[in-house]
């Protein structure tokens, strides 16, 4: 007699059932933790036709860090962090996180190049996203900052690609989702600073035109700018926040004998279990008054922590809960300045359907990289959070993708969760290059995720 | 791919000329659907149902052979379907009525309904199953009857089948707990369409419209079972609880 174990239908104990950051479209996978080049090369050789990914902190909103059915690889071991201090460099293994490095390197007087609004993702995770921050305008994305990394593709070679030597699969691989191979180490430049503190000027504004026109003017006199958005005002008033690192000598005398401390702390967890309504439109009015009131209306050179400046999403771990079972999605477009109108008009139909937002985030990109599936190009970017369970979102969405395409915009794959192929194709052109590289470095197709599916990549 | 927004690509039908199967296909939203594989044994209400969805503006729907009685050729099929590309949702719609007092009367037409009601629904049931479990991913739909709820005189073979039918859907659903697939198990009253038709109508009698509608709103709300019309999960709940001598003589 055959034992329930023999069964097609027994769970695996590695197995997870896995979602981004929205908490939608989940998936099952088998979870492999890694440490070595060795064991991340073993999984590829013995790959079955479901697959390998590579998985970081799980921040990707959408199915870009999922893959059913797959073996998921966690790279938490890959942990090694190398500080050359003369070089300004940091060799680090895919799986170390933001929050680790910074840890490490802020004591000792550098910042990372880039930080996207939460410290947690990994290196892997932000080079594989291309991510940006608030510096795009001026530093550009993640893997801009790449000098060179490691990894392993789908023919089981081990791979060490640089900018110069092998530009084709080093740009595949920044913003390739994964999917060109599972990268386990790199070295990036990092930013000398004198102290732990950002010099913030801050500046309330009342309509969509003013916080517009000033980033117009403004943004290129700060190294860091981004505007938050009052998405249920129908005024578009918001909080316009700009800065740079502080030097030291700019600290009042009790923080100058430490002027590198560093303390990133999470204060709460958002509780498992989460009424539903939680989150409706009366707590998101009200969260969006009392963030507009409370800051200040103009104030120049305050001096706030890198947690505060950078991550005020990290004050509480989970925070994605917040949301209810039903999950939510943040839509992010990039359209150049000729497409600016596309910011009031995606404010204004969502709010048409009901859909309000807590994080409504406008920034100004500058040049792109080239990286065929990197995600900035100069211009405006709008990024808005908005419950899953909205009635008529997915007729919205796709009209306004639509508007996004004619304005020669598109979506960010790190964050996309529903948007079409035929979407993908046509405001990604450069895809079909893309694709021939990946086809070079996996020709098996060994490195696939539920986004991939999903998107025909 | 499911998507966020519950959106899926791709369906496939088992029974692909049940009418509610086609009701449901045309309820589901359809933006992203490019791959809607019909399965079922040839016939003119088969490519009507093709051309009935295509008609509608629904992309990519072919019918596909497929013999819920020839059970040996179940995991073939279901193999190649699922090789050819994730399926985000099966609808696992067929089954027959029969005619309870020829069925009392000659019993190998009871074998017949049991044959393809449960024994058919179970072997391609398990090879769904084995193939979702693989992917990760994806929804069993099972139509049963609440005609499975309790055995009626008027109609107990027929209702023993879907009793089966639905005890099996359930363990299912168990089974895969946590594989990232599920089963929703659907429980419709009387549906005016072409099996019950001539037959006289029960209270609370719906359209196959009405059943595709429940099972709509049971995928997007994550259900795993939904009785349609909804209400109809209350009149089951009390008709189960009668006593025999009473249930016996009700006149259904």
């Amino acid at each position: 007699m055959s034992t329930p174990t023999d069964s097609p239908l027994m769970r695996d104990e590695s197995e997870r059932v896995l979602t981004g950051w929205g908490r939608t479209a989940p998936s099952a996978a088998r979870v492999r933790a890694v440490s070595s080049v060795d064991e991340v090369l073993d999984t590829v050789a013995s790959a079955d036709p479901r697959g390998v990914l590579a998985r970081g902190l799980g921040r990707t909103y959408g199915d870009g860090a999922q893959s059913g059915g797959a073996t998921v690889l966690d790279l938490a071991g890959m942990s090694s962090v190398v500080l050359d201090p003369s070089a300004a460099t940091v060799t680090a293994g895919a799986g170390v996180s933001l929050d680790d490095l910074l840890r490490i390197i802020v004591p000792a007087g550098f910042f990372v190049p880039v930080t996207p609004g939460t410290r947690m993702v990994t290196i892997g995770g932000a080079i594989a996203a291309d991510v940006h921050g608030k510096n795009h305008h001026v530093e550009g994305t993640f893997g801009s900052h790449v000098s060179w990394m490691t990894v392993v593709d789908g023919t089981g070679g081990v791979r060490v690609l640089d900018p110069a030597g092998t530009p084709d699969e080093f740009w595949a691989t920044v913003g390739g989702m994964g999917l060109t191979g599972v990268m386990t180490e790199a070295t990036f430049n990092v930013l000398p600073i004198t102290s732990s503190r950002i010099s913030v000027d801050t500046d309330r504004t009342v309509d969509l035109d003013d916080v517009m026109d000033r980033m117009i003017t403004g943004d290129d006199e700060y190294r860091y700018s981004v505007a938050w958005i009052d998405s249920t005002h129908a005024s578009g008033r918001g909080v316009l926040t700009r800065g740079d690192h502080a030097p030291a000598d700019w600290l009042p005398e009790k923080d100058r004998s430490d002027p590198l401390a560093y303390d990133a702390r999470a204060l709460a967890t958002v509780p498992p279990i989460f009424p539903n309504g939680l989150v409706n439109p009366l707590t998101m009015r009200a969260f969006n008054e009392v963030w507009f009131r409370k800051a200040p209306k103009s104030r120049r050179g305050e001096l706030q922590t890198i947690p505060t400046f950078f991550h005020p999403l990290d004050i509480a771990h989970e925070w994605n809960r917040g949301y209810g079972p039903r999950g939510f999605l943040q839509y992010q477009f990039a359209v150049p300045d000729s497409g600016g109108h596309l910011v009031a008009t995606t404010l204004h139909r969502l709010r048409s359907i009901g859909a309000l937002s807590l994080v409504t985030v406008l920034k100004r990109f500058g040049a792109s990289n080239p990286a065929p599936l990197s995600f900035p190009q100069p211009g405006w970017t709008l990024a808005i959070d908005v419950p899953a369970g909205i009635e008529g979102l997915a007729v919205v969405l796709d009209e306004l993708d639509e508007l996004v395409l004619a304005e020669g915009g598109r979506l960010y794959l790190a964050k996309d969760s529903r948007m079409s192929p035929a979407m993908m194709a046509a405001s990604y052109p450069r895809l079909a290059e893309w694709q021939l590289v990946r086809d070079r470095m996996d020709p098996r197709g060994i490195f696939t995720s539920d986004l991939a599916r999903r998107l025909s990549l | 791919m499911m998507d966020a927004l519950g959106e899926p690509q791709s369906v496939l039908v088992l029974g692909g000329s049940s009418e509610i199967a086609r009701a449901t296909v045309k309820a589901l939203p359809r933006a992203r659907l490019r791959r809607v594989v019909l399965a079922g044994r040839p016939s003119g209400a088969l490519d009507a149902a093709v051309a009935d969805l295509t008609a509608a503006g629904i992309a990519g729907v072919a019918a596909e052979r497929f013999d819920a009685t020839d059970t040996a050729s179940h995991g073939e099929f279901i193999d190649r379907v699922f090789t050819a590309g994730d399926v985000d949702l099966v609808i696992l719609a067929f089954g027959v009525l029969g005619d309870q007092a020829l069925a009392e009367t000659d019993p190998s037409l009871a074998v017949t309904m049991a044959t393809t009601n449960y024994t058919g629904a179970v072997s391609v049931g398990l090879h769904v199953a084995r193939r979702l479990r693989v992917q990760g991913h994806g929804v069993l739909v099972v139509l049963s009857s609440v005609a499975g709820d309790r055995a009626r005189r008027s109609n107990f073979v027929y209702g023993s089948t879907k009793a089966g039918l639905d005890a099996f859907a359930q363990g299912l659903g168990d089974a895969l707990h946590g594989s990232g697939a599920r089963v929703l198990v659907v429980r419709p009253g009387f549906v005016r369409s072409r099996m019950t038709e001539g037959l006289e109508e029960a209270p609370m009698t719906v359209d196959p419209q009405d059943v595709a509608a429940v099972v709509v709103a049971g995928l997007r709300k994550g259900k795993e079972t939904v009785y349609a019309p909804g209400p109809l999960r209350f009149v089951m709940t009390g008709l189960k609880s009668l006593p025999r001598p009473i249930f016996r003589r009700l006149p259904m």
